[in-house]
This record gives structure tokens, sequence and C-alpha cells, in this order.
């Protein structure tokens, strides 16, 4: 009997300390997973078979108008200043035609070319271009070195020069590293349009898969002219301009 | 003065030279934290001039840093005596030039402390990649070479060795001309007269420190250059620069005819303010043409007047890299050909650009570290070329 008791007592000590272990263990692990889970939401990679592009309608874009940039400026937590140290995603360029006179508006950043020169020069492979044609910066990767903002024949890119904060955490920046345009592939991934995209209030700004025949943008480069910026250079440009 | 006396002097001046070095260096580090810790906001520097100062430095060191090896392979490769005594002097040179070029060039970069990341990953198709190799492969020949020239029981060895440094400084400058021949985007750049345009430039400019820097040694142990040698390397310097005369004006003169070229070659040469003055004046005049009379001009055959037009070169370098690396990103890239652009990322604009006191400050910094490698080593070791009375080859 005593040495039943006895037996009994440990047992029950051994699973308590299990139970309590194991409980700790989950309350310590779970939060973790949760969280990778919520950091690294899709998990598959992006695709070969999609091109995201963007086709402009220079007419439909009012000289003026800054609504694309003050939404890009806002989803990606950038100040907006426009200093000539400021970081500038996107920019309103106001063209004049030197022989014609003819005027226009449009929006410029990166365009996500197929040959990229940024990703030709980066020494580092800071420089990429995913699988479905976005072309971004790895901000762990990049020295600063600023090869690729030479070497960029859109001006595209900006060094960030000045310390940075409250950052947006689905946008990650860095002191002293180059950034440019990400197609705001954190919205594109959950499904979502580019915020300068959404924010034009003309719709001067169609986003889509360049490669699905049935898409809009697909249907529409084949119905209207569009023109990429420097086709002369061959990069084969995601963003397109009508009436340029 | 009495030996005593002057050995005693020269100690002191030694030690003081080797301080003033040192706190250049300093203030360099300085500027670096400063950079480090404030980003890039502290200089001149902007989206649209990104190369700035530094670039300036770095590249003139390294350009140069090649082109001094010259006097070594004219020596070691094609068997001129009076080159071979400077061989190793050359070689030191080259090493202390290259060190100095690239801490400002690595200094300089928005992470610095990632430098090492250059080495784990590695795109082969980036020029920036390919000169990490061509850099570090200078400073592991150029150690070798001087090793088989200073050690006698590697002394057969140093022709060999001489080839082979011969060979890469051709490659490796080809590569720093290759930097900008690849921009295929901007009017300064994307030219294939730019690499063949470095390699005759460093000849220059490396033949311009070597001599400045042979005259202060043969001053420092009171001793005379030969006239017949001192001679001879002057005249190759003229040649040397009028080779880069040659390309400078082949480069400028092929944009000239391109039509969509000409706004440029107005801006670089005539209308762009302080670059024109900078390229007529700094490289035109000061830094080629006076160089060349003090070389060619009867009666200018002293040592004097090779110091002078050496140091003269050396300026005309900083001018031409100056007007080149930052009036090239001045002039606006042209985006979108047939139209007047404006826009607030300066788009259409003439980009302004004042180097700040800390991009002096690492340049100078650099030019110190090459100044102590030298000062140090020609100090501890026997660098003095050691001639024989001179025979014409």
């Amino acid at each position: 009997m005593t040495k039943g008791c006895k037996i009994h007592g440990i047992d029950s000590q051994r699973r308590s300390f299990l139970k309590t272990s194991l409980g700790a263990a989950t309350v310590m692990i779970a939060p973790g997973i949760m969280l990778f889970d919520t950091a690294h939401g899709q998990t598959q990679p992006a695709s070969s078979k999609v091109r995201w592009g963007m086709l402009i309608d220079t007419a439909q874009c009012k000289p003026g108008c800054n609504d694309c940039v003050t939404a890009c400026n806002r989803e990606n937590g950038l100040s907006g200043g426009t200093k000539p140290t400021d970081s500038q995603w996107i920019r309103k360029v106001e063209l004049k035609d030197k022989g014609k006179g003819r005027e226009l508006s449009l929006p410029m950043m990166c365009q996500h070319c197929s040959h990229p020169p940024c990703v030709d020069v980066c020494p580092t492979n800071a420089s990429f271009k995913r699988a479905d044609g976005i072309v971004l910066v790895d901000k762990h990767r990049c020295i600063g070195c600023r090869y690729c903002m030479m070497a960029c024949p859109y001006k595209a890119r900006s060094l960030v020069h000045e310390p940075l904060h409250d950052q947006n955490p689905d946008v990650p920046r860095g002191k002293g590293t180059v950034e440019a345009c990400t197609f705001c592939v954190h919205r594109v991934d959950n499904g979502q349009q580019p915020a300068c995209a959404e924010a034009c209030p003309n719709k001067a700004i169609l986003f889509g898969d360049l490669n699905d025949l049935e898409s809009e943008i697909a249907r529409k480069i084949r119905s209207v002219a569009s023109a990429q910026v420097r086709a002369d250079l061959g990069l084969d440009t995601g963003i397109r301009y009508q009436g340029l | 003065m009495s030996a005593h006396s002057q050995t005693y002097f020269k100690d002191r001046l030694y030690y003081a030279l080797l301080a003033a070095g040192t706190l250049v260096a300093l203030a360099g580090l300085y500027a670096v934290y400063m950079m480090e810790h404030h980003g890039h906001i502290v200089t001149g520097m902007n989206n649209q001039i990104v190369w700035g100062l530094p670039h300036v430095f770095a590249i003139f060191m390294i350009v140069a840093s090649s082109g001094v090896l010259n006097v070594a392979s004219i020596g070691s490769v094609f068997g001129k005596s009076d080159y071979k005594a400077r061989a190793p002097l050359a070689g030191l040179l080259s090493i202390a030039l290259l060190a100095g070029g690239l801490t400002v060039l690595m200094l300089d970069l928005g992470r610095p402390d990632r430098i090492i990341v250059a080495a784990t990953n590695y795109n082969i198709t980036s020029m920036f990649a390919w000169n990490v190799l061509l850099y570090s492969g200078m400073f592991a020949f150029v150690a070798v070479y001087l090793w088989t020239m200073m050690e006698q029981r590697m002394n057969p060895w140093s022709k060999t060795a001489g080839l082979v440094v011969f060979a890469w400084r051709f490659i490796l400058t080809t590569g720093t001309g290759l930097i900008f021949a690849f921009l295929v985007a901007r009017q300064a750049y994307g030219s294939a007269l730019l690499p063949p345009l470095f390699i005759v430039a460093s000849f220059a400019w490396g033949m311009a420190v070597f001599l400045a820097v042979q005259a202060a040694m043969h001053a420092w142990n009171g001793r005379v250059l030969d006239p017949a040698i001192l001679h001879r390397m002057k005249n190759l310097l003229g040649v040397f620069v009028i080779g880069t005369l040659y390309l400078v004006a082949a480069y400028h003169l092929t944009n000239l005819y391109f039509a969509h070229q000409s706004g440029f070659e107005r801006f670089i040469l005539v209308e762009g303010g302080a670059y024109p003055k900078l390229f007529w004046w700094g490289y035109g005049v000061l830094g080629s043409i006076l160089p060349l009379l003090l070389i060619y001009l009867p009666r200018q055959g002293k040592p004097i007047h090779a110091v002078a037009a050496s140091l003269l070169v050396i300026l005309g370098g900083f001018a031409f890299l100056y007007v080149f690396i930052i009036g090239g990103q001045a002039y606006p890239l042209n985006i979108f050909p047939g139209f007047e652009a404006s826009s607030s990322f300066g788009d259409g604009k003439v980009a302004s650009y004042c180097p700040s006191r800390y991009e002096y400050l690492l340049g100078f910094g650099g030019l110190s570290v090459a100044f102590i490698i030298t000062l140090v080593s020609v100090r501890v070791l026997r660098f003095m070329p050691q001639d024989k009375p001179h025979v014409a080859d």
C-alpha cells in the first residue's frame, strides 16, 4: 500500500510536470508560428506564367493631379518630400512636344523591364527580377554602391539618404540602400492592385497580367496603340503608355 | 649643417610627415563616421548626382595605380634597364594608390559594413563584381612581382611576374573604363572609346605620380637624377599626355557627329557653367598644354620643370574626371526624346551639385592612405632607384 501510494505520488508529479511543460511550450511556440504565417502570407513562389504590367492612358492623366504619387507615398511610407535627396518612387512628368507643342502629363516609375539594366549591373545580386516580372531590391543585400541608379535609363531609383522612422512593416526600407517602385508587391501578392492604380481618379492606370490573353490589360494593349519609353533600348518594359 | 644634425632633422621631418598623413586619414575616418551615422544626406550627392567627389578621387587613384606600373613594365617586359631600376618603386606606388582608391570607394558605399556581401554574392554580369576580382588580383600579383624583384632568389621569376602584371593592369583599366562604357542610357557614357581612353590616361597620370614621387625621393636623399634618364621619362610623360588628348578629342568629336548627342556636348564644352571651364582650363590648358610646354620647350630640362609638369598633369586628371563623372550626371537624362520634360525629380533640368566637406575629407583621407603606405615603405625598404650611369638601350 505504502509502496503503491509512493508510486502513485511520483506518477502524478511527473504527469503534472509534463502537462505544464507542454502547455508552456504551446504558449511560447504558437504565437511564433502564427506570426511566421502572417509575415509570410502566401508561401508559393511567384509564377513565371504571369507578367505583371501597366497600361497608362496619358489622355486620362490630368496635369497637376498627383493622386497616384500621394497614394504611393502613403502606401510605402515615403515622406513625400521632393528635395533631390528624397526618395520618389513615382513622379508626375509634364511633357511638351518640341515640334508640335502638344502637352501631356504622365506618371513615371520603375518600368519593370524584362531585361533590367539595374539587375545586370548590381554587383551583389541585390537587384533582382521576380519570375512574374516585378523588379525589386533585396534590402539585406544592397551595399549602396548606386551603380543601378547610374544604369537605370528612367531615373527610377532613389538612395535612402537619411535615417528612417515609422516604416510600414509591409514595405521594409533601409538607410544607405537603393529603392524603387515595387509595383506594391505586398498588395499584388494579396490579390490587390498597386496603390497608384487604385488611387487614380480617372482610371488612367490599368494594372494586370500581360501574359493572360483574356486580361483587360492584354486585350486593351491589343486594341490601342501603346508605346514603351525608350523602346530603342530594347528592355521590354512592363509599363506601356497610351498616347505618348 | 653637419651630417648628424641632418639625419636628426630628417628623422623629425619623417615623423612630422607621418603624423600629418595620419591626421588627414583620421579626418577621412571622421567623415566616414558622419556619413555612416547620418546617411549620405551630409554629402552633396543626391538622387541625381549619385556619384560625386569621392568617386573622382577613387577613380583617379585606381587608374593611376594601374598606369604607374607602366614604368615597371617598360623595365621588366621590354628590358629597358633605366626603368628596371624603378620597377620596385612603381610596384609600391601601384599598391599604395590602389589601396587609397579602394578605401575611398568602399567607405563611400551606402552600407560599407556589408562589403563582405560583395564577395559572398557575386553577379557575373556586373562590371563592379568583376572589378572586385580585378582589384584584389592586382594586389596579389603586384605583391608577388615585388617579391620576385626584391628577393634575390626569386629574381629569375621577375620577368614572368612582370608579364602577368602587365596583362592584368590592362584588363583592370579596361574594367574601370567599362564601368562607364556599359551605361547605355546616359549620354556621357556608353562609349566603346572609354576603356582605351582610361588606359592611355592611366599611363599619363601614373607616370606623373611616379615622376613627382621620384623627385621627392631624390631630394630627400640629396641625390641628383641623371639628366638623361629624366629627359627620357619626362618625354614619355609628354607622349602619354598627347595620347590622352587624342582620345579625349576622338570621344568628343564622335559625340559631336551624332545629332542626339549634340545637346550634351554643347553643355559639357560650352554652356555648362563650371564644367566647360574645368574642362578647357583645368584639363586642357593647365593639365595638358602647360605640361607639354614644360616638357618640350627648349631649355626646360630641369627637374623642377618635370615636377611642375607632373603635378599639373595630376591636377588635369582630377579636372577631367570631375567633368566626366559629375558633369556627365548633371546633364539631364534624355528619357523622352523629342519632348521637353519637367517634374519634381529633376527631369529636363541640369542637376546641381556642391561637394560637402565630408566628401573632401574622405577623398583626401584616401590620398593620405596612399601617402602613408608610400612614406613608410620607402623608409623601411629599399625602393630608391639604384641607377648605373645611363647607357642608351
